[in-house]
């Protein structure tokens, strides 16, 4: 590739995680993980329950603080912003948690009102109405307006979390095992509404998962994680083309079982 | 890494003694970061209203109806005790210096730790171990200001209100009693009630349920706040918000009072 290709690819990046470590007590959970994410890209980062998936998308977020190394996100070294610049940062971001998160004691539009109320406050009131319809409509979900989250099925609050998070219209999406404790049918579902998020919302997207039927369909790349390190990064056919026993163990427990 | 430099099991006192003083710094960071929180803009102004509502309206009618058994029965007890002196007629002063100073905001406060803070411990405890608080955070709203915040301020307006209610109702079944003994007017029965009453005693009491309203926001949010471990972390978020909140409602009643004797001593 041309070096100024390569410049060129380095000033958009979306996020770039540089030598990142993170240790809760003496389990060290990242151990100078490396990733980049190219600008309307959908990177899958796939690995084992307990790899720190979920810290990197939560570092990633300033939800929590690397113990070293670099993590530029939107073009902003996170470690180092304030309370006010990291709200400003995360009206950026979406954020679908894997337990979905709505907020129990509040209706589907009052759940997708919440985060529009906060912080878009120059929308009039049927303007805020009209968004939250837009996004439920997007996820197909437009005649749970009035419902609560338990009156919902497990993919419904999955597509809900999902149309809470875009209403901001974020320019990055981080996704949290969006298709755990799915049936194979709503997994199909979802990871089509995540590809469709990407295409309609032009987002860029982290999608946290260790189901590789969910990597394959929604990832333009995928990045192994393996001991706080990312091991092989690659399109889904070039990571598995990789003869490593435990990427290898990871395909066959997937696909063989 | 930090896990390495300081090991578990090198503590400085003791394992209790160091979670004991661990846990009075959480405290009192928590503290410090609500009275930063509460005069900063945006303020969650409908939060503050709808949690006044949750704490101080639905809570009325268990106080109403405490406050008026409480006044008729000390005042059917203290009856015989009087009459054998032949001093009945001191009976609404007796009761009236009972519920106004100590049991209004007491009693108060003991209904409230019971009622609001579990309610608080467990709902802040659910949305805690559910990722609803990580969630608010993520979309760019501070989830200490929109829960914390607003659940310590209601408490700590409302208890007062609950208290002042809590007196009248009880004073009036006291009232209830003494008619129906005595045949005692209504305008006779308040006037010997607030004799022996000084207008000093409001403000203790009043800041009494002041600082019990916080007390109870306060634990019933850290409770919730800090809770893990599934449906056991809400359930002894619960739990511990009733119990620690009571124990300082206690400690607290026993200072408040001899910090006030001792200045009206002077």
């Amino acid at each position: 590739m041309p070096l100024s290709n390569t410049i060129q690819q380095e000033k958009n990046r979306v996020i770039a995680l540089s030598n990142v470590y993170k240790a809760f007590d003496e389990n060290e959970v990242l151990r100078g993980a490396n990733l980049d994410v190219l600008p309307g890209e959908n990177v899958v980062v796939l690995g084992r329950s307990g790899t720190g998936k979920s810290v990197l998308i939560k570092i990633i977020s300033g939800m929590l603080l690397a113990d070293s190394g670099h993590v530029e996100v939107l073009g902003q070294d996170v470690s180092r912003l304030s309370q006010r610049e990291l709200q400003a940062l995360r009206l950026r971001i979406g954020f679908s948690f894997q337990s979905s998160a709505l907020y129990d004691s509040m209706t589907v539009q009052e759940n997708l009102l919440f985060p529009l109320v906060r912080n878009k406050r120059h929308l009039s009131r049927k303007e805020k109405n009209t968004a939250v319809e837009t996004v439920l409509d997007a996820v197909g979900l437009l005649q749970t307006l009035k419902q609560y989250p338990s009156e919902l099925s497990g993919g419904q609050r999955k597509r809900v979390g999902i149309a809470r998070t875009l209403i901001l219209q974020p320019e990055l999406m981080l996704y949290d095992e969006p298709t755990a404790g799915l049936d194979p049918i709503t997994s199909t579902e979802i990871n089509a509404l995540i590809r469709e998020v990407q295409s309609r919302f032009k987002t860029t997207s982290i999608i946290i998962t260790h189901d590789l039927a969910c990597a394959k369909s929604t990832g333009d790349r995928v990045a192994i994680l393996l001991d706080g390190l990312f091991h092989k990064e690659g399109t889904f056919a070039e990571v598995f083309a990789d003869k490593d026993p435990r990427i290898q163990s990871f395909y066959d427990y997937n696909f063989t079982q | 890494m930090a896990g390495a430099e300081f090991p578990k099991d090198k503590y400085i006192l003791s394992r209790r003694l160091d979670g004991f003083f661990a846990s009075l710094y959480r405290m009192a960071g928590f503290i410090g970061r609500f009275f930063k929180e509460v005069f900063r803009p945006p303020f969650e102004f409908s939060e503050i209203i709808r949690q006044c509502y949750e704490v101080g309206y639905k809570s009325l009618s268990l106080i109403c109806m405490t406050a008026f058994i409480t006044g008729l029965v000390f005042t059917k007890q203290s009856r015989p005790s009087l009459s054998e002196f032949g001093a009945t007629s001191w009976l609404p002063s007796l009761v009236a210096i009972a519920i106004l100073k100590a049991l209004a905001p007491l009693v108060t406060a003991l209904i409230c730790a019971g009622k609001v803070g579990s309610n608080i411990g467990a709902e802040l405890g659910s949305m805690k171990v559910t990722e609803q608080i990580e969630a608010m955070e993520v979309s760019a709203t501070n989830p200490f200001k929109f829960l914390v915040v607003s659940r310590i301020l209601a408490t700590t307006i409302m208890i007062p209100i609950l208290a002042f209610f809590f007196g009248g109702i009880g004073l009036f079944g006291s009232y209830v009693d003494v008619h129906l003994h005595e045949n005692t007017s209504f305008a006779l029965f308040f006037e010997a009630a607030f004799q022996k009453i000084q207008f000093a005693d409001f403000y203790v009491s009043i800041v009494k349920a002041i600082v019990f309203g916080f007390t109870i926001g306060t634990v019933g949010c850290i409770q919730g706040y800090k809770a893990t471990k599934g449906t056991m972390g809400v359930g002894r978020a619960a739990n511990s918000s009733v119990v620690i909140s009571m124990f300082l409602i206690f400690i607290e009643e026993v200072l408040i009072v001899t910090v006030a004797n001792a200045i009206r001593a002077i």
